[in-house]
């Protein structure tokens, strides 16, 4: 009976469970050999460096289930955060105002994609590929190859923490945000939308399932995630540059594959993709500290890659 | 028929398949003549498909042998059960659908000349193929734009083009008109009296009993009898099928005389459907024949929003209708369910009551919010209404029988409380026994007030149900008859012949 259910979650969940032991065993080992790692404070501070790659690999997950993927968030960061320098230092909008208009310029951004993907029927690979180019373009007519200055106050406010904690300002923002990202995709409508038409869009639009509406809105969200992306990249750095963020999309749908959501669509949990998302976080900086050269990190996330996938698969017989 | 001495071609003894802890198949054993169209019978989920695949090779057995000419082999794989002369026409038909037609029939052995695939001769041999099976199909088209009735033909003209000793035919006429039918029982009867062996898979007493000469009777994946069909009778069949007495036929009472719910003028969508007009009362059920490639699918995804037609008017409820989608019809109440169920309707690697519950979540969630334990009692509703054979309504609908994913599917568009309702081949593939609970519940919707369209390829179903039926013809309305004038005869007769030519192009069905 026990194992029954244990064979019947593991049938469901089999990526998601080989993540978090890979988590747990990448979390001991490191503390292991550098204790720095079983500090909470220097923990947390290491945390803000990744920050942006969390937030997308939340988003991205959404994407990737609805059986699409968007290249061009790491371009919307940079091009949102040239538009924002542009209009405060060229034409002296206060910086608090631009704040807020971050996510809506980027969720215009992602909703072009949205439209042409779900109106035009264009495959979103195609799509996004082309707003990548554009939008960094984008960004580098604006600004050039200088970087602009961003208000020196607003520099580091990512290193505020919340009071009596190590949870710097943009930690609280993803715990948050992975919570409100679970919910959508578990527990709302329009997650089980994103879902269906994953696993079968024909289907999807035969049920009556608002598939274009679907795919306009989560396009429009996966942009103005990468707005809020922006706004912390430019406090972190303080300066906008048109090369910001590049190649990190990458490292986002390395973490939401690695979290079990198949690249075909139609499956995929938020909670695979953080914990994920924290095993490659993990698993970067304790190679980082522990000295390891950059190339040799890359090659591990990759056999890590293959690694949780075969793991995954190869027991549960899935074809 | 000649089979009765024919040697055996093929045994089974003692096979079993389970998957996981579920035993589904056990202990079967048969044998497959020469010269003999045999039967598996048996309710959604009895083991009938599974036997097949464990013959075609597509599934591996659990236990248990299989002789071929009286030597013992192991089937690997579906290759494996090609070069030992066996083919499966599987129920859901497998279809490339980037590829065309011929190279459907040809897929993995097309005729090459110097490293080059011999393009001619392959549309040519296709052709040729599917002429002697009366489809009239161009084989440069691509398969995307094919019925399920049109992809199935492409299997058996590929299986036919392996000159196959063994052929197996899962529910391949599930979807086929009586012409069409009876087109395919001439070719069997041909193969059969060639020698060759037939498995026929069906849920069709008619054609059981027109048919076949033996049949193998399965329940709940035990074989529990084996019968000559000339020896036996439709009754003691069912009951070995369904081990207890099947519920009454079901009987329509008075026909309804209200204002119509649905009207519909001139509507066209060229080349598929021309100047269409017929309108359907509250409580009425009017039945749509025709042959396959008619345009009764056509009318009524263009009634669902699926597609623009390029004339006419709809009217709900006196009203003009404004239907661009899916999603604007079922704001009218409407709900199709539609032919491809596999295709169009199953969401296969999620659970039955996601299935279930998709079409009516806007009812089944609170602004945004899913109400999953609602969801959950409804569809339970449901597994014990059709008698969906599953362990959990938590599995996914992968694992069910062809079937009872038919079933599960037909359950997601009742339970959106349709005010009218377009059916296309409600009871494909569904069993004897839900077929008459899936009648009964089409005709207490329709007592409680339910328009219903009724595409039905099922001419005793059609007749049975209909309170009006339109024959279709080439995308035209030729024939309207009242319940009182409808017989079989008539109506196949207004429906036209299959004349294997095509009375139209089929190509650029939607
Ligand atoms: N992959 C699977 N995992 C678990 N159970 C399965 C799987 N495939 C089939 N089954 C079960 O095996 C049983 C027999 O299925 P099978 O497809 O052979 O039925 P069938 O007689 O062909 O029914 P139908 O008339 O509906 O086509 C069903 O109860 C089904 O739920
Ligand atoms: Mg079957």
């Amino acid at each position: 009976m026990i194992s029954s259910r244990i064979r019947r979650l593991w049938n469901a969940y089999a990526p998601e469970i080989v993540v978090t032991i890979l988590l747990i065993l990448a979390f001991v080992i490191s503390g292991w050999r550098e204790p720095r790692f079983l500090d909470a404070a220097y923990l947390f501070d290491r945390s803000t460096l990744y920050t942006e790659i969390g937030l997308l690999t939340l988003s991205m997950t959404l994407i990737i289930v609805a059986g699409h993927i968007d290249l061009s968030v790491t371009s919307i960061i940079a091009f949102v955060g040239a538009i924002i320098a542009t209009l405060y230092s060229r034409y002296g909008i206060p910086f608090w105002l631009l704040i807020p208009l971050a996510p809506v310029f980027g969720g215009f951004l992602g909703a072009v994609n949205g439209y042409f993907v779900a109106r035009r029927n264009l495959p979103s690979l195609v799509v996004t590929l082309a707003t990548m180019a554009l939008y960094r373009g984008m960004a580098q007519i604006l600004l050039g190859d200088s970087s602009l200055m961003t208000p020196p106050d607003y520099t580091g406010i990512e290193r505020v923490t919340l009071p009596h904690t190590y949870l710097h300002t943009p930690l609280v923002i993803w715990i948050t945000l992975c919570l409100v990202f679970a919910a959508l995709l578990h527990r709302t409508v329009f997650g089980r939308y994103i879902t269906v038409t994953g696993v079968n869009p024909e289907a999807a639009l035969y049920s009556g399932v608002p598939v274009a509406q679907t795919l306009i809105r989560l396009f429009t969200l996966s942009g103005a995630m990468a707005g809020v992306c922006s706004v912390l990249l430019l406090s972190r750095l303080g300066v906008a540059r048109y090369d910001h963020a590049r190649g990190w999309e990458l490292d986002v749908i390395t973490a939401v594959v690695l979290g079990g959501t198949s690249i075909f669509g139609g499956r995929g949990t938020i909670y695979g993709s953080v914990v994920a998302f924290l095993l490659i976080t993990i698993v970067q900086t304790g190679m980082g500290v522990a000295g390891v050269k950059a190339e040799i990190q890359v090659t591990a996330i990759g056999l890590l890659l293959l690694l949780a996938v075969l793991l995954s698969r190869l027991t549960t017989g899935r074809k | 028929m000649n089979g009765i001495n024919g040697a055996p071609l093929l045994r089974t003894t003692g096979l079993s398949k389970s998957f996981g802890a579920v035993t589904v198949l056990e202990d079967a054993g048969v044998e497959l003549r020469a010269g003999e169209i045999h039967a598996f019978l048996g309710e959604n989920g009895a083991g009938k498909s599974t036997l097949a695949k464990l013959i075609a090779g597509i599934y591996r057995p659990s236990a248990g042998q299989i002789e071929r000419n009286g030597r013992p082999v192991t089937i690997h794989n579906p290759r494996e059960a090609t070069e030992l002369g066996i083919a499966l026409i599987p129920q859901e038909p497998r279809t490339f659908p980037d590829l065309s037609a011929a190279e459907n029939i040809f897929v993995g052995r097309l005729p090459m000349r110097s490293g080059l695939v011999d393009w001619k001769s392959l549309y040519g041999r296709a052709e040729e193929l599917l002429h002697e099976l009366g489809v009239a199909l161009d084989p440069r088209q691509p398969a995307r734009s094919l019925s399920v009735a049109d992809r199935q033909m492409l299997e058996l003209a590929g299986a036919l083009s392996l000159n196959a000793e063994i052929l197996l035919l899962d529910e391949t006429t599930a979807s086929l008109t009586p012409g069409e039918v009876s087109r395919l029982e001439v070719i069997l009867r041909r193969l059969s009296a060639a020698g060759k062996s037939i498995v026929f898979i069906g849920h069709r007493m008619e054609e059981i009993f027109s048919l076949c000469d033996r049949a193998t009777i399965l329940r709940d994946g035990k074989i529990v009898g084996e019968r000559m069909i000339s020896e036996t009778s439709p009754e003691d069949l069912l009951r070995l099928m369904v081990g207890r007495e099947i519920g009454e036929k079901v009987v329509r009472g008075s026909v309804p005389t209200g204002k119509p719910l649905l009207e519909v003028k001139g509507l066209s969508q060229p080349p598929l459907f021309h100047d269409i007009s017929f309108s359907i009362r509250r409580g009425e059920i009017v039945g749509l024949a025709g042959l396959v490639g008619a345009g009764r699918t056509e009318i009524a995804c263009a009634l669902f929003g699926l597609s623009q037609p390029t004339a006419g008017t709809i009217l709900v409820d006196g009203k003009p209708a404004e239907i661009r989608s899916p999603r604007d019809a079922m704001g009218y109440g409407m709900a199709l369910a539609p032919e491809d169920r596999q295709k169009q309707g199953a969401f296969l690697p999620i659970s039955l009551w996601e299935n279930a519950s998709l079409s009516s979540l806007p009812r089944l969630s609170r602004r945004g919010w899913l109400k999953d334990s609602v969801s959950r009692t409804l569809t339970t509703e449901w597994v014990k209404r059709l008698s969906v054979r599953c362990r959990e309504i938590e599995q996914p609908l992968h694992e069910l029988s062809g079937g009872n994913q038919q079933k599960v599917v037909l359950a997601k568009w009742l339970e959106t409380q349709p005010k009218i309702l377009l059916l296309d081949e409600p009871t494909r593939g569904i069993d004897v026994h839900a077929k008459t609970e899936v009648h009964r519940l089409i005709c207490e919707l329709a007592d409680a007030g339910m328009a219903t369209l009724l595409i039905s390829s099922d001419l005793p179903e059609i007749l049975a149900l209909s309170d009006r039926i339109l024959v279709l013809r080439s995308g035209r309305i030729v024939r309207e008859f009242d319940r009182s004038e409808a017989t079989p005869e008539a109506v196949i007769a207004a429906a036209g012949v299959s004349t294997g030519l095509p009375d139209k192009p089929r190509s650029m069905v939607a």
